[in-house]
């Protein structure tokens, strides 16, 4: 499977330890051309080591990657020029102006100056930024900044591009933007890895790779994931959401429960037979609601309900 | 008793409340501005939080967001216009308004390099808490916080969940009647997220006013009201569910088709269509009716050559709320997805 031609991004058994933690623990999947591919998790589930191994900057303990066919150990020139990777601080200088940037990166690159003008523009259009040239970098938003800094990272047409958390700070607006350009780079062909701790930003990418404590824990599309809990999720809001929770903590059938602003959100094992019985317990106990309503799992009920709830995460 | 709105469907009347006086209200904004030189950076805002309520403030960069904090925590004064907040007059009392609110950040309030326990004297030092309560407070933090036995580790090295609740910890040790937390749970495991989230309404279910803001929608779910802020103003006000319902200019359709960047293109111009955006494997349409509008994408994508899948009505996120929110509003700029 590792060997197939198409395959831009080809990770194979990463391991890497630091004192004390084992931080990517075994770790394979592979990204296709054209491929949004999301390394989802939360703050220490080894994302940011990965995104390293994969760009070269950190040698793995175990296993290999390879970038355009190109062993990022062996062969680390070959798998830089296929690539490029945007870190969590991307490295913008803020005293120059939004053009001079990416001025700066068009020439680290070595991209031709017949092809920057055009390249820039069609660029800085996409990121909705075209009437900011003149800016200083260090007086934009932080979305903006983000986006300045993707601008940079493609200047020279990567058939790779590894992200650590692009949208992180970033408004949703601008994140959409962001997005945006990610779905058609996608659409060019390019292979895109990116790592978010928002397990809803997951949704929208074409396939995520679910970590935890540097463990893979599932990879498939967003869809198949959701389908994968093979649960039933119900919605339920009131007036007291506290209330509802006082009743229905205990309840039979409950593998999870969530309080939030105005209900709660509960995983059972079987919807059809749980939504009466609920709706009698409530009734008997005069708490006000509103209807029960099974909606669709979301990715983080999944996360939730694979690593289980409780002392294992905290574990460290 | 919270902010849900009541709705006609509840079966129990005495749930329905008079209209609450004043002192009800632990934050109470009336008319607020601030202006820098000649950009209004708020813009005439009112709210009224209740004591208890857990009240989620949102709105994109640059929209007036920290402006308004800051005078709510009392470290800018307005230009014009008033705010209480805990009894006390933002303008004229920021001594004592300090003094009532507690503040947390994730990412600013601790020191990495210090003990547990002494972030923990710290914050007691820097709130005043009287020597008399100093252990009491510190005890109650460390079993709030569940670090009894951990005094000692130093900060940095805790996991992100321990560490969001020791600085919640730290920022109610005065016992503040109303808390402001930025972005609380950005990046921390969903388990952890649940377990601060579970804290926060225990605090607010004894009568403390929590005041949350971020662009999170995965945070904003947690809050029972949510205010949105854009170009300083107050662009809508209501429960999560009411925003949904009521506030998308539209109704959102999820169509699956192939190829995704073509259909993108040619929905642009679609008659009925008031938003395209791809999302994962799908489109998201924006239309004004999504019944009249199913048939009339599908011909229209099939009269273009793309092969439609699915075409379903979806329940919008608050995400796509607060996006469809402020573009619309966002005349000046082309911001057509």
């Amino acid at each position: 499977m590792t060997d197939q031609p198409q395959s831009a991004i080809v990770a194979e058994g990463l391991t890497k330890s630091f004192p004390n933690v084992r931080a990517v623990d075994h770790l394979s999947f592979d990204v296709r051309a054209g491929e949004i591919f999301g390394l989802v998790g939360p703050d220490g589930a080894g994302k940011t080591t990965t995104l390293r191994m994969l760009a070269g900057i950190m040698p793995p303990d175990q296993g290999t990657a390879r970038i355009a066919g190109c062993d990022v150990v062996h062969d680390p020139e070959g798998s830089k020029h296929h690539l490029s990777y945007m870190p969590q601080r991307f490295g913008l200088y803020e005293d120059l102006s939004v053009d001079e940037n990416i001025r700066f990166y068009a020439d680290l690159f070595g991209v031709k100056k017949a092809e920057r003008g055009e390249r820039s523009t069609q660029l800085l259009q996409a990121a909705g930024m075209g009437e900011f040239r003149k800016r200083l970098a260090g007086k934009l938003s932080g979305g903006m900044k983000q986006k300045l800094g993707l601008v940079c990272a493609l200047i020279h047409r990567p058939k790779v591009i590894l992200l650590d958390e692009p949208t992180t700070g970033v408004d949703p607006v601008s994140r959409r933007d962001f997005w945006r350009i990610l779905y058609e780079l996608a659409a060019e062909g390019v292979a895109i890895l990116t790592s978010t701790a928002y397990l809803d930003e997951a949704e929208r990418c074409h396939r995520v790779a679910l970590l935890h404590q540097g463990k893979l824990l599932f990879c498939d599309t967003p869809a198949n994931l959701k389908a994968k809990l093979g649960k039933g999720v119900l919605s339920i809001t009131s007036s007291e959401p506290r209330r509802l929770r006082d009743q229905l903590e205990h309840a039979v059938g409950i593998s999870g429960l969530v309080l939030t602003g105005e209900g709660l959100h509960i995983v059972v094992d079987d919807a059809a037979r749980r939504i009466p019985e609920f709706e009698a317990r409530l009734n008997n106990a005069q708490v006000p609601f509103n209807a029960i309503q099974q909606v669709t799992p979301t990715i983080e009920d999944l996360f939730v309900d694979a690593v289980g709830s409780g002392a294992s995460v905290h574990a460290s | 008793m919270r902010s849900a709105v009541e709705r006609q469907s509840m079966p129990r009347e005495s749930m329905l409340r008079e209209p609450t006086p004043e002192d009800n209200h632990s934050v109470v904004i009336e008319n607020l501005v601030k202006q820098f030189g000649d950009f209004v950076a708020v813009d005439h805002i009112n709210l009224k939080i209740r004591k208890g309520e857990v009240f989620g403030f949102l709105g994109p960069n640059g929209a007036g967001k920290s402006t308004t904090i800051r005078m709510l925590c009392g470290l800018l004064t307005p230009t014009s216009g008033r705010a209480r907040v805990a009894g006390y007059d933002v303008g004229r009392e920021p001594e004592s308004v300090r003094q009532n609110i507690g503040y947390m950040s994730q990412k600013f309030s601790l020191y990495n390099d210090l003990k547990v326990i002494e972030n923990i004297r710290l914050f007691a030092g820097l709130y005043s808490v009287p020597s008399s309560q100093l252990k009491e407070r510190i005890e109650w933090a460390l079993e709030m916080a569940n670090l009894k036995g951990q005094e000692n580790l130093i900060t940095g090295t805790l996991p992100g969940g321990w560490k969001q609740r020791l600085a919640l910890g730290c920022a109610v040790l005065h016992k503040p009647p109303v808390i402001f937390l930025d972005e609380p749970t950005s990046g921390v495991d969903p388990i952890s997220r649940r377990q601060f989230w579970d804290l926060i309404h225990h605090m607010a279910d004894e009568g403390v006013t929590v005041f949350v803001t971020t662009h999170y929608m995965e945070e904003a779910e947690y809050c029972n009201r949510l205010a949105l802020i854009f170009r300083g103003e107050i662009v809508a006000l209501g429960t999560p569910s009411e925003l949904k319902q009521k506030s998308m200019k539209g109704e959102l359709l999820l169509v699956e088709c192939e190829p995704l960047g073509q259909a993108v293109e040619v929905l642009q111009s679609a008659p009925d269509v008031i938003d395209a955006a791809v999302f994962g494997n799908a489109l998201h349409l924006v239309v004004r009716d999504a019944t009249a509008a199913v048939p009339q994408v599908q011909k229209y994508l099939s009269d273009h050559s793309i092969t439609v899948g699915r075409i379903e009505k979806i329940r919008p996120s608050l995400e796509d709320v607060f996006v469809s929110l402020t573009t619309a509003r966002d005349s000046g700029k082309e911001r057509t997805a």
